[in-house]
């Protein structure tokens, strides 16, 4: 099987093509099962992102440019549930290079929609998606696709995580609130301002 | 509506609550008062105007001199008791027990009916879950669609049986009861039949509303749209002098 997971793969050369300012914390994120909407909400920051952009610089995103992870980050934010074999590769690469790690809304706090399909056999689930509900040429993929997992996970149950921002996806204020006490040294309680399905 | 008068032989009985000088008549229970009192308790299978069973926990509470836990909805004040509603301690229980509700079934909150008017979700919140530290189970329960109004999703469900309660004391229908053990437990409606095929239900819906999730709830509501209206219970319950 192909390994899509060398994206994520730190490499020596992989620091940003301009340094980041000192005094300015490094952040990577990346999404993992999930539908992005926890990166549209991070956009949903609107005007305040000008000033975040200040104090923080985004080494590694989908937001950016950068292809590879550095080999030390600040602050790691992971969006969507660990489903597959290169979300655990992501996981565990953020956690290997991220100093803190976030875990991002719902999918990445509890599951969410992605572990819907737990309660059911992975191959049923495969047959439902891939044959029964597929009128011309139902074939399973094999080649350039990483392995589904048997069961959908949460990120902390495969990686310590530091900091849990639950919410489908968590409001812009949320994630704001949260960034901006991590910048200024202190421990966000994000439960005062998001909650599960917020 | 006044509450019926108490009788002459009920005594008042003076004690302590966080520190607090209170007293109540001494067949009140710790949770009563509090509730009087707007000190904040977390519940979830009481509530005013249904009989009180202790199942959750969730309200437990410290009595000095007493070395294990109890619930406040089934303890009854009594003379110099001294109460503690927020210790660390009873703040460790009540969050574990909040997550291994959501860790037990399907509680998939964004895409719930009740998303946003929950209780198990206030709880969450209420109690610092923000995350479920134990593995979910994973298990997938049935869903039964066949009354033409409403709709049980076992996946949901925590088992308060308030359902069952409101059924029996206040509708007196008793179509609700509760099967099984452990995992398997689960609320069923009359002889393990489906709801809509139920004889005794009179689609009053009064199970709906005091369920305090998204396990009841009315056909046609989509994620976030079921509002729960539980006004009517005190008041009938009131009516009927059951306390």
């Amino acid at each position: 099987m192909n390994s899509p997971a060398t994206t994520a793969a730190p490499t020596a050369a992989a620091q940003p093509a301009t340094p980041p300012a000192p005094g300015k914390i490094t952040v990577a994120t990346t999404w993992l099962d999930g539908c992005s909407g926890c990166h549209m909400s991070f956009l949903d920051m609107d005007e305040r992102l000008v000033d975040l952009a200040d104090r923080i610089h985004i080494v590694y995103s989908p937001l950016v440019d950068a292809k590879d992870l550095p080999e030390q980050v600040d602050l790691g934010i992971l969006e969507g549930s660990v489903s597959n074999e290169e979300d655990l590769h992501k996981v565990k690469a953020f956690r290997k290079h991220c100093k803190l790690l976030v875990s991002l809304g719902d999918c990445a706090v509890n599951g969410n929609v992605p572990a819907m399909r737990n309660p059911f056999k992975l191959d049923a689930v495969i047959e439902r998606a891939y044959r029964e509900n597929v009128d011309h040429n139902p074939q399973i993929p094999t080649e350039g696709v990483p392995r589904l997992l048997k069961t959908v996970l949460p990120l902390h149950a495969v990686v310590p995580v530091d900091v849990f921002i639950p919410g489908c996806p968590p409001c812009a204020d949320a994630i704001f609130y949260v960034l901006s006490e991590l910048i200024a040294g202190r421990t966000p309680d994000p439960i005062t301002v998001t909650r599960f399905g917020a | 509506m006044p509450l019926p008068a108490p009788s002459a032989s009920v005594r008042v009985v003076t004690f302590k609550i966080d520190g607090q000088d209170l007293s109540a008549r001494e067949d009140e229970s710790i949770l009563e008062v509090c509730r009087e009192h707007k000190i904040p308790i977390p519940s979830l299978c009481w509530m005013e105007g249904l009989s009180v069973i202790g199942a959750c926990r969730l309200c437990v509470v410290e009595v000095a001199g007493v070395p294990r836990l109890l619930a406040a909805c089934t303890t009854r004040v009594a003379e110099g008791m001294e109460v503690s509603t927020d210790t660390e301690k009873l703040r460790r229980y009540r969050r574990t027990l909040v997550e291994m509700l959501f860790a037990e079934r399907n509680h998939v909150c964004s895409v719930c009916v009740s998303n946003g008017h929950c209780e198990l979700q206030w709880l969450a919140q209420t109690c610092g879950v923000d995350h479920v530290r134990m593995p979910y189970r994973n298990a997938g329960y049935a869903l039964d669609s066949s009354h033409e109004m409403f709709r049980v999703d076992h996946n949901r469900c925590v088992l308060c049986t308030r359902c069952v309660r409101v059924c029996d004391e206040i509708e007196g229908a008793h179509t609700w009861d509760v099967m099984g053990r452990g995992s398997d437990c689960k609320v069923i409606t009359d002889l393990a039949q489906p709801w809509g095929d139920s004889t005794t239900c009179t689609s009053c819906g009064k199970c709906v509303q005091v369920c305090p999730t998204g396990a009841l709830t009315k056909q046609g509501t989509s994620a976030g749209e079921m509002v729960k209206d539980q006004h009517f219970l005190p008041i009938l319950a009131r009516r009927r002098h059951i306390r």
